[in-house]
């Protein structure tokens, strides 16, 4: 085999949480009732929209999740047995790897050619010049980058946009094809339907977000083989790559912090508020007693004391990657053992106003268990609370995690995230000129993985209240325009079936 | 003479939803001056939006596209918000129907008022308060000078309402609208409250807009009356011609429906289906779908108004000079129409399906740190009652006398302090959850609000299937029979449906896709899945509409009639009381005072309670008026009972020996007995406590 593959600890809780993902998919495409709320998200064009952003996110996140070490070839060769790089490599770091290995000596600007520090250079004759010298690869394919520089770039970059349009209406007519034959329509007809906005799920506004997102990935990927697009930090690396592997980490810390948070928040909030009495004042304490604690110190103590473990038994990391995940698991936990204090409350409270309520009385009439009432009854009606508390929490663990390696208590120094890509950057605020793009790109990133969160947990909010109706208005008009040639008068239309028309609305 | 307040084709438009509901279509009414003007309808049919209107409060979904609203020839719609700021509160004041919600809690009363004094008034200090104290005195607060400067929570409902109303008063309006002002309060507080505005009426010779859905209350106040449907108006008239020959079907059917003693052994009659949504253009009559006299004109052509009698206006074709024969048709169906059905009289007189015995709830109130407790809310305080199989009994009291506590404690869902209670014999106090699981089965509850009372997250079918399944535990565990089980579950589900008269496609919806009557049904048939023998219904139509709640008495008359039920029916309704009950216990805070057959008690009262009680509650025929007995002052809390007989600070007959101690039982029939000094006490009753 020409590599090694490596499950890290994280890794592992990834795939389960994209098994539980795919499972829980599953069990509601089968049971209609389920599927009809789902069916409501997908009808949201802003959460679409998101949502197609969002896969992105999490295709980068997921790509770079599958880990493996590379056979090394010069020394499988010499002693006939395999050998493995000690370096740890994703998937993505092999799709990235021009962005990975072309490191500069320092800063550079974005899409700039030479460095953004003079140095001392000793020329052919002996003199010595300080000057902005070139870069190893950035525009290092340029005579005069002086002159020529604006107009490559531009030129490639409409290049790469013009390569990302074809393959974006390679998927539009492969789209079209594949909801012509589903729905056994025409093609064009598809693709006029899809235009108007007069499909049920908002395809015309997942193909404008596909369209720009393709554009500026096809502009991003043909100068990234030239270019440095978005500079490079201190050491040279580029800052692309950085904010792109930052994905995963933050990912992680927001998706796995939430898993291990959710148990204990769901148990012990809706038990105490169900169960009232000494298990609610038990809970009670401990939460409130956990909660005076300041995290940042709880959380602080306890990663160091995991470095020193760490850092005492070398012998249980074969790799640099798996000492840096396992810090990293370990702030997912404690993160997670700190923050469910919150939720915990928000539940206990929302259960002991809905104990009271008569459907809850309704089913201690019927003799129903408690576990039954809290799992039928509670749960289904606190899921929205823990949904939104989900993504609050998730933006929230994004932004933990850089204030924690501000103080040097986050990731591994060696786990590029987007605290530690902060944190480095904060150093260079101060110098002048400002060494801007790394905060920028950090900033940047952030704010569209948390921007897309929250408009597609907003869309999903709205399709699982029941009280509030979203039907997209368009589908609507269209049918009514349908309708009305068949029907003869319009209050004949709605006179037989007026008094339900608000119950049957739905779909 | 001119209208003091002239409102010609006003529409309002809600921007909610998809598309613009037009909750107030075309209104035209016109008041004069000293007039009481009561505006009918059911809910949902623009009559808060209307008064919003007037007064231009509306939410900020909606938006007045039409009309004219004329208060003394000024058009109050051209005016700007600087100018409507001196109108509201100085021409126009309103009271809410919320006297809990209307007051600020963190403001004294003097200073809620003194805010309406300085926006109109420019009265410095002094005065104004001399003028507070004077309005509070007017609205019949004692001792004004002190309670004034009080906060709301130290007064109670009616009392609220009292200051609401005075708040309402401070700017000396030529008109009050009164948007439901009883709807949240007790019958005898009710009684107060009407009380005192018609007789700030005749002394202020103000103009009242009275919006209310309460026949009772329009009969008792109004001078004339407008019958609103779907956002019009759709008949006016002086009351007394309106209470005598309603002219508009709708209006002849909200009489029907109206239950009373001499529908006693008849259905009521029941409006089909609901008003019908108000996005829709209308292109004939708006209740045609629901009429049963609507012929092919009523669905395309609009009716005009015509005059039927003096002042008295209707929006109908069974009025047009075309088609005179149907009118009178029409008038003579309205009785017959009511389908009649013999009450069968069960042979079983003897046994007691339910017993409960000297049932007492007290709730500790708990101070301090280490919660100890420092006194009880005597919540129910000795309660015993009987029911019979297939029978009746009717809990009537105020609100916090402890109904439904007795429903819940019956139910096993609250803890009970002492007493017994025996169904079929068994005792079900101190049963382990296991064993009255087994029991549980016989007797169902049904609750007050149908809003609450369904989870919104399950389907219908889960919901009637749950009490199903949880009672017949086989059904979960065997696996091997789970499609047989589940298919006859599912027919279980379909018939029951369909016996609360639902259509069976229901079940694959969720509860918030139906009317407030039909998750009543729901409710209804859930707790009828398990089969039981007693039904406690906790006010379970207190929630709804006078039409909508005939359809759910008529299913409960229907239901004890086919399946023998038997019913505690807790609930405040006199007329609901009247049309179902076979007995009736009267409670005042925690104890029964007086108890025995529906025409024993109602119609020869005797506990001053009881008397009060029903001399409160306001009728429509209103013709003979009743020497008002209306009591003075308030339930007091149960958590500070008054020592002897708890009704004395309020009992117009009070005697000495009242203050001391609790009257024992006198009886005047087998079936019929009060506590009360008043008759002579049972010498024996402290040895047979029982009934």
């Amino acid at each position: 085999m020409p590599f090694d593959p490596i499950i890290l600890w994280t890794d592992a809780l990834v795939y389960l949480l994209v098994g539980i993902v795919i499972i829980v998919g599953w069990y509601i495409r089968r049971s209609p009732h389920l599927r009809a709320p789902w069916r409501r998200v997908t009808h949201s064009a802003s959460g679409m929209a998101a949502l197609t952003i969002l896969a992105f996110f999490i295709l980068i996140g997921v790509l770079d999740t599958i880990h493996f070490r590379p056979l090394l070839a010069d020394a499988s060769e010499q002693a006939g047995k395999k050998v493995y790089s000690v370096e740890v490599l994703s998937l993505f770091d092999i799709i990235a790897t021009p962005l990975r290995t072309r490191v500069e000596k320092t800063y550079s600007a974005p899409l700039s050619a030479y460095l953004y520090a003079k140095e001392t250079v000793e020329l052919p004759d002996g003199s010595q010049v300080r000057e902005f010298t070139r870069l190893k690869y950035g525009g290092a394919h340029l005579a005069d980058p002086e002159t020529q520089r604006v107009d490559d770039v531009i030129q490639r970059a409409i290049k790469g946009g013009g390569w990302g349009l074809f393959a974006w209406s390679l998927i539009v007519i492969g789209l079209s094809w594949g909801l012509a034959n589903r729905n056994h329509t025409h093609f064009l007809h598809t693709q006029t339907l899809i235009w108007r906005g007069a499909t049920e799920i908002p395809w015309r506004v997942i193909l404008i977000t596909l369209a720009l997102g393709c554009v500026l990935l096809g502009m991003v990927v043909a100068l990234s083989s030239h270019y440095h697009v978005l500079g490079t930090d201190k050491v040279g690396q580029d800052v692309l790559y950085q904010a792109l592997k930052s994905i995963r980490t933050g990912l992680v810390i927001g998706t796995l912090t939430t898993l291990i948070m959710l148990p204990f928040a769901l148990l012990l909030g809706i038990a105490a508020g169900y169960f009232r009495g000494w298990i609610d004042d038990v809970i009670q304490y401990i939460y409130t007693t956990l909660s005076s604690i300041p995290s940042v110190l709880l959380i602080a103590a306890a990663v160091l004391m995991m470095q020193v473990y760490i850092e005492t038994h070398p012998e249980m990391f074969d790799t640099i990657s798996a000492r840096a995940d396992l810090r990293l698991l370990f702030l997912c936990i404690i993160l997670g053992i700190t923050s469910w204090t919150g939720l915990c409350r928000l539940l206990r409270g929302e259960t002991l106003k809905l104990r009271e309520m008569e459907y809850i009385q309704a089913a201690h009439a019927f003799a129903v268990s408690h576990w039954r009432i809290i799992s039928r009854h509670i749960l289904p009606n606190v899921m929205h609370i823990v949904l939104i508390a989900i993504v609050m929490d998730f933006s929230g663990l994004v932004l933990a995690e850089a204030v924690l390696s501000y103080v040097g208590v986050g990731v591994d120094p060696s786990m590029i995230s987007f605290g530690t890509m902060i944190n480095a950057a904060r150093l260079e605020m101060a110098r002048e000129p400002m060494v801007w793009w790394t905060l920028m790109a950090a900033f940047g990133f952030m704010f569209m993985l948390v921007l897309s969160a929250n408009l597609f947990a907003d869309a999903v909010q709205n399709a699982f209240n029941p009280r509030i109706r979203t039907l997209p208005g368009k589908v609507i008009q269209s049918s009514h325009h349908k309708a009305a040639p068949t029907l003869p008068t319009p209050q004949a239309a709605s006179s037989p079936l007026a008094p339900n028309a608000k119950d049957t609305a739905h779909p | 003479m001119t209208p003091l307040l002239d409102i010609k084709n006003l529409r309002t438009m809600l921007h909610t939803g998809l598309e613009p509901v037009r909750a107030v279509d075309g209104l035209e009414l016109s008041i004069s001056k000293g007039e009481t003007f009561a505006l009918l309808g059911e809910s949902g049919c623009g009559k808060s939006m209307s008064a919003l209107s007037i007064m231009r409060l509306l939410p900020e979904a909606a938006e007045i596209v039409d009309g004219q609203i004329k208060i003394d020839g000024c058009d109050l719609l051209q005016l700007p918000e600087a100018e409507m700021r001196k109108v509201r509160g100085k021409r126009i004041s309103m009271i809410f129907q919320e006297p809990m919600l209307s007051l600020n809690p963190v403001m004294t009363i003097a200073a809620q008022i003194e805010e309406v004094l300085n926006q109109h008034f420019d009265l410095h200090a002094g005065l104004a308060q001399e003028r507070i104290k004077a309005i509070l005195q007017q609205v019949g607060i004692s001792d004004a000078a002190r309670r004034m400067n009080e906060y709301p929570f130290q007064f109670s409902g009616g009392m609220k309402q009292r200051v609401m109303i005075a708040m309402a008063l401070a700017g000396n309006p030529e008109l009050l609208i009164a948007d439901e002002p009883t709807t949240a309060l007790d019958v005898t507080i009710q009684a107060q409250v009407l009380d005192l505005m018609r007789d700030l009426q005749q002394r202020t010779h103000m103009a009242i807009l009275l919006i209310t859905h309460d026949l009772g209350v329009v009969a008792e106040m109004a001078h004339r009356v407008a019958v609103m449907y779907a956002g019009e108006i759709i008949e006016t008239a002086p009351r007394e011609h309106f209470f005598q020959q309603p002219a508009h079907p709708y209006s002849q059917k909200l009489f029907a429906a109206l239950p009373t003693r001499h529908k006693r052994n008849q259905g009521l009659a029941v409006i089909s289906g609901q008003v019908p949504p108000l996005s829709q253009e209308f292109h004939g009559c708006r209740f045609a779908d629901r009429c049963p006299h609507a012929w092919a004109l009523c669905r395309h052509t609009i009716p005009e108004w015509i005059e039927i009698a003096p002042n008295h206006r209707v929006r109908c074709h069974l009025f047009d000079q075309q088609a005179p024969s149907l009118r009178s048709a029409s008038a003579a169906e309205m009785p017959g129409n009511l389908p009649a059905d013999s009450k069968k009289v069960m042979a079983d007189q003897e046994s007691e399906l339910l017993k409960i015995t000297d049932l007492k709830i007290f709730f500790p109130i708990q101070k301090g740190l280490l919660k100890h407790t420092v006194g009880h809310v005597k919540a129910v305080d000795g309660v015993s009652l009987t029911i019979a199989p297939g029978k009746t009994l009717a809990l009537v009291g105020e609100s916090g006398c402890g109904k439904t506590t007795v429903g819940k404690a019956i139910c096993q869902l609250i803890p009970i302090t002492a007493g017994s209670v025996l169904l079929n014999g068994t005792e079900l106090i101190g049963l382990a959850r296991s064993q009255l699981r087994k029991k549980r089965a016989e007797f169902q509850i049904i609750f007050q609000d149908p809003y609450s009372s369904l989870n919104p997250k399950m389907r219908v079918t889960d919901i009637i299937e749950e009490g199903i399944n949880a009672l017949n535990p086989g059904s979960d565990k065997s696996s091997s029979k789970q499609t047989s089980q589940s298919t006859s579950t599912e027919n279980q589900v379909d018939t029951l449906l369909q016996r609360v008269g639902l259509p069976i496609e229901a079940k694959w919806r969720y509860p918030h896709e139906f009317s407030g009557g039909q998750r009543q049904r729901i409710a209804i048939a859930r707790a009828l899945a398990v089969n039981p023998k007693l039904l406690i219904c906790d006010e379970p139509t207190s929630a709804l509409d006078v039409s909508v709640q005939a359809q759910i008495l008529n299913l409960l008359r229907t239901l004890q009639q086919n399946l023998g039920l038997a019913y505690l029916f807790i609930t405040h309704n006199i007329s609901v009381v009247e049309y179902l009950a076979d007995e009736v216990a009267v409670m005042y805070l925690g104890r029964i005072v007086e108890k025995g057959h529906v025409d024993e008690v109602l119609n020869t009262p005797k506990h001053p309670y009881t008397q009060a009680l029903l001399a409160s509650v306001p009728t429509i025929e209103s013709t003979s008026k009743r020497v008002s007995t209306h009591l003075s002052g308030e339930l007091p809390s149960p958590a500070n009972t008054p020592s002897g007989c708890y009704f004395h600070p309020r009992c117009p007959h009070v005697m000495p020996i009242c203050r001391e101690t609790y009257p024992e039982k006198s009886t005047f029939s087998t079936t019929h007995s009060a506590h009360c000094y008043l008759y002579p006490q049972d010498k024996d009753s402290s040895q047979t406590n029982t009934n």
